[in-house]
């Protein structure tokens, strides 16, 4: 730690008030204090200062998503050879899953840090860590198989559209991941979305009768039949179901594990980091609607999606890792603890509805999320407005009573 | 009185005055009828997938506008003005016939791409808002140029929208191909997201962005 502390100090002149890199201050100053504890001090008033500043908090959403992460690779590897129908060792699968995912984690990151190095320095603000996270969540969310200059794309596009121009971090309304998922779904569907995408390297070379659709439409389409699903067949429903609780069936880099997910969600609840208010009433609120919409199932048998169980939603498909990463971003939710119960509801019910009454857009959890993000200012205003009015009341009884 | 006259007569008034001059130039930046009044928003993000559609809706708003202020304010003095919205509506609307009925006779496909949208320029806020705002209060003359300043400031922002839409969205221009066949084979695909609605009012947020950023007069104090 000391020689890097020297390389820091030593820098950090020629960035100072005067030095000849003083533009580039803001990028001396996000490595310094990415590196080293900001040396800013309280002065005046009594305050209670945390240890812990955004870049700490933001450290430990990344740990919590590793699982995610390092499982993702490995399915992606796993996928990969069973659709070819080889065998393979363990660590060849995670090699080839990290070799399809590291590069989607390099540009994103790049790229992403690119546009926010410009704009801080165009800017002069100083450098926000907001992008760390988003970084990661970005290839987590996407096939493994997305082209890089489309994801590059993507990632200009949600931090400039969806960040920068409302002001930088903590100013977005949307959340920034799902901004970039949504400009891929939107612009490049056919690289996104659909029964191609979902394994890597198989586009051209399929084994006969394999469809690499997601776990979830596969199991509408067979009608719970999991025997008869393509290429991959289970011995019983509890065998797929466990199956996609583990994460072994196709899907985005990291959203397929709801094990690895669980885990990320015990590290965001124990450090007090991500709500859980939010990630429990997300669930409800899938769960509920799930039921709802499964009691029409016996009215409408053509809609395959209504009878499926409705705790399948839960494990399948993003809904899981859009409750605990994406749901919770703690700049697009609601900031009430009442609204984040009716916020996260709202999230579960609707992607719910989503996904069974419009499989035409197979991803409900992030237009979900994305949705309920634009409403999350309005649901923390009637929860502020109905407490003043509550404690308007009581004060009113107080001085007349 | 008579003074007046004779150094209007002295000093040979020329065709165009600063004033003149700018009533064409102001609609094209500072008083973009778009991108600062943010009028007319409605037909920027539906007629602007390609650039032809735009730029007929473009002519018919320029005719529209020119022939509507100077009809206005030709009868300007004649108008009851508790009756004046219906006079501009109808006035508005008659012109707005006309191009119809010529582009159903001389670009039938144009005419069949841009639909409703012809027939609503009647409500777009941009003609009905130059009529109240200058022509039912100025001479023909300047209010021609005020019609031809704002067309044009109307028809940039369109055309604009429309070129970067089609060309990212179906790789051409005015059907022209731009992004060929070579792009395709690399790996390069269309952007599908150009062709829907929302990634105008995005270009359209973007031009406001640029514009506000290089034209310190709209920087609004706050």
């Amino acid at each position: 730690m000391k020689p890097l502390k020297r390389i820091v100090e030593n820098f950090e002149p020629h960035f100072a008030e005067g030095g000849k890199w003083r533009k580039y201050w803001p990028l001396f100053d996000g490595f310094a204090t990415f590196l080293f504890t900001p040396g800013h001090a309280t002065h005046k008033g009594a305050h209670i200062r945390d240890g812990i500043d955004l870049k700490r908090t933001m450290s430990m959403v990344i740990l919590a998503m590793v699982p995610a992460l390092l499982f993702g690779m490995y399915n992606v590897g796993y996928q990969h050879f069973l659709a070819l129908g080889e065998q393979a060792a363990f660590m060849d699968m995670f090699l080839y899953g990290m070799w399809k995912v590291l590069p989607l984690v390099v540009v994103s990151y790049g790229v992403g840090l690119g546009v926010e190095f410009v704009f801080c320095i165009i800017k002069g603000h100083q450098i926000n860590e907001g992008y760390l996270v988003s970084g990661m969540l970005i290839p987590l969310v996407c096939p493994p198989d997305l082209p890089l200059w489309m994801l590059a794309l993507a990632v200009i596009f949600a931090v400039v559209i969806g960040k920068e121009v409302f002001g930088g971090t903590g100013m977005n309304i949307l959340n920034v991941a799902l901004t970039a998922r949504a400009f891929l779904f939107f612009a490049y569907p056919a690289d996104i979305s659909g029964d191609k995408v979902w394994i890597s390297g198989v586009s051209n070379q399929v084994v006969n009768g394999y469809t690499g659709e997601t776990a979830l439409a596969q199991f509408a389409k067979t009608g719970g039949d999991v025997a008869a699903m393509g290429g991959q067949s289970f011995a019983s429903q509890a065998d797929f179901l466990w199956s996609g609780f583990i994460g072994l069936v196709p899907g985005s880099v990291g959203e397929t594990s709801t094990l690895a997910i669980l885990i990320g969600a015990a590290i965001l609840m124990l450090t007090g980091i991500g709500s859980w208010r939010i990630m429990a009433s997300v669930t409800l609120g899938g769960l509920a609607m799930g039921y709802l919409l499964n009691g029409f199932s016996g009215i409408f048998p053509d809609n395959a999606y209504l009878a499926i169980p409705p705790y399948y939603h839960l494990i399948f498909g993003g809904f899981a890792f859009g409750a605990v990463f994406m749901a919770t971003d703690p700049v697009t939710a609601s900031q009430t603890p009442t609204g984040k119960y009716i916020y996260g509801f709202l999230i579960g019910v609707l992607a719910v509805i989503i996904r069974v009454l419009n499989p035409a857009y197979p991803e409900g959890m992030m237009l979900a999320i994305l949705f309920m993000n634009v409403m999350a200012p309005l649901i923390d205003h009637y929860v502020v407005q109905g407490n003043i009015n509550r404690r308007l009341k009581r004060l009113n009884v107080a001085t007349h009573g | 009185m008579s003074t007046e006259t004779i150094a209007a007569v002295k000093e040979r008034k020329p065709l165009f005055t600063a004033k003149d001059r700018k009533l064409i130039t102001d609609p094209l930046d500072d008083d973009n009828p778009i991108t600062v009044q943010v009028l007319g928003i409605c037909s920027a993000l539906a007629v602007t997938v390609q650039v032809k559609p735009a730029l007929f809706m473009s002519m018919g708003v320029l005719f529209v506008l020119i022939m509507g202020n100077l009809v206005v304010s030709l009868i300007r003095n004649l108008i009851p003005s508790r009756v004046r919205i219906i006079v501009q509506l109808v006035i508005v609307a008659a012109l707005v016939t006309v191009v119809d009925q010529v582009l159903k006779a001389y670009a039938y496909d144009v005419s069949k791409e841009l639909s409703v949208f012809v027939g609503l320029i009647i409500t777009n806020c941009i003609v009905m808002g130059r009529l109240e705002a200058f022509a039912l209060a100025n001479k023909p003359g300047p209010a021609i140029l005020d019609g031809i300043g704002n067309g044009l400031g109307y028809s940039f922002i369109l055309l604009l929208v429309a070129v970067v839409r089609e060309l990212f969205g179906s790789g051409t221009i005015l059907g022209f191909p731009i992004i060929g066949e070579w792009a395709l084979n690399l790996g390069y695909k269309h952007n599908g997201l150009f062709v829907l609605p929302p990634m105008a009012l995005v270009i359209v947020g973007v031009i406001i962005w640029v514009q506000r950023s290089r034209n310190q007069k709209l920087i609004e104090a706050n």
